[in-house]
């Protein structure tokens, strides 16, 4: 088929969405956010194997240690959803293909995220 | 889907052999990709056997020689050949650059293999088609928008404010950044590629400029702009030396100091 639009219709597209400034500062915020959450998180499961289950559910019981594991898990999978819309965008051009790999990836990140948290705050706060 | 082979009848087929004239004693190979959309066949490669002793240094020297005496069929732009036009870009030795201002001895390896710019339609042999290229530095309106009224001269600019432009006024426009870069081969149509954005930061940054924040708004797009994830083959290939990349990440600093 012969398009006769012209080469700056095509170019300008649908116009500008006037967004994306709000998600590239999330990205870095996570990043930054995550530089030292990671370290302590390594530091921690080097704690924890080096003690037995009931030393595993007294230390995610302090608040502290709770609080944080929340924020790594929580912050892990906001930032993982990010990511892979990323790459969603850029590779795939199909609509349909595109708007069902976009929900898979929220919603396994938010389930992954979710059940994450309720488990740790299960154990913090029930004493598994 | 993003296509990583090419298909069926883009498929690139091994072409003709052009062997060196008799009596050549220092000959070097150059593969060539040869294609005509007008035709039926696939695109091909030719290669040619060049007598490096009666041929100029540069790679847009051999490419005339070629075509003045070893097959005229050859297509391919050029004009200046001093690097100030930007027409003969395209893809030597795996790399886009220009032909003029690239000498065949600092291409590595044993032969020297020339292509038009990567992933753009080609018009034939080694000249793509440049349409939405230009449309995409057209849309970002690269010209001095203001409402004050014109003053009677010119509109003057501080020697510090003019600095601010230099590293960006000097792009010819000749598209070896943003045919080398993989978010702009991906999303062409949505994406305008380093070389748009390095003009549309000349403009954000020039002092006399009274559009800065409808600049900002045509730009801030989670495709138009920010499909740059710092690859930076645009810095890399720049054959004016200059930085698209670092230009795209003012225009980004920019829209973060418009919200924070």
């Amino acid at each position: 088929m012969v398009s006769y639009r012209t080469p700056l219709s095509r170019a300008r597209g649908l116009g500008s969405a006037k967004h994306g400034v709000g998600h590239w500062i999330s990205e870095r915020v996570s990043s930054v956010a995550l530089i030292p959450l990671t370290l302590w998180a390594v530091f921690g499961v080097l704690r924890l194997a080096a003690g037995d289950y009931d030393f595993a559910v007294a230390w995610i019981s302090e608040p502290l240690n709770a609080v944080l594991v929340v924020l790594t898990l929580g912050i892990s999978f906001w930032h993982m959803h990010s990511g892979f819309r990323v790459i969603i965008e850029d590779y795939i051009h199909i609509t349909l293909n595109k708007s069902a790999l976009l929900l898979i990836n929220l919603f396994v990140c938010v389930l992954a995220g979710a059940l994450a948290i309720f488990s740790i705050l299960k154990v913090a706060l029930g004493g598994a | 889907m993003v296509e990583f082979a090419l298909p069926k009848n883009s498929r690139v087929t091994r072409g003709r052999h052009y062997p060196a004239v008799e009596g050549a004693t220092r000959t070097k190979t150059f593969k060539v990709y040869r294609y005509d959309p007008e035709g039926t066949e696939n695109p091909r490669w030719d290669t040619y056997e060049v007598d490096l002793d009666k041929c100029g240094p540069m790679v847009l020297d051999v490419l005339f020689y070629i075509k003045n005496n070893m097959d005229p069929s050859l297509a391919f732009r050029r004009s200046c050949r001093e690097g100030v036009c930007g027409s003969c870009a395209m893809n030597i030795g795996g790399r886009n650059t220009l032909a003029c201002t690239h000498g065949w001895e600092e291409v590595p390896g044993k032969d020297v293999q020339i292509s038009p710019l990567p992933h753009m339609p080609v018009v034939k042999d080694l000249v793509p088609d440049m349409t939405l290229f230009y449309a995409q530095y057209a849309s970002i309106e690269p010209w001095l928008h203001t409402e004050t009224p014109e003053p009677q001269k010119e509109w003057v600019q501080s020697p510090e404010d003019r600095e601010k432009l230099d590293g960006l006024y000097e792009c010819i426009l000749c598209a070896c950044c943003s045919t080398s870069c993989p978010s702009y081969w991906w999303n062409q149509e949505k994406y305008l590629g380093p070389a748009a954005l390095l003009h549309a930061y000349r403009w954000l940054v020039d002092s006399r400029d009274e559009a800065t924040g409808d600049r900002l708004d045509y730009l801030e797009d989670p495709f138009k702009l920010y499909r740059c994830h710092t690859i930076m083959n645009c810095a890399q290939v720049c054959p004016k030396g200059l930085n698209p990349a670092k230009a795209i990440q003012e225009v980004k600093k920019m829209l973060v100091d418009r919200v924070v």
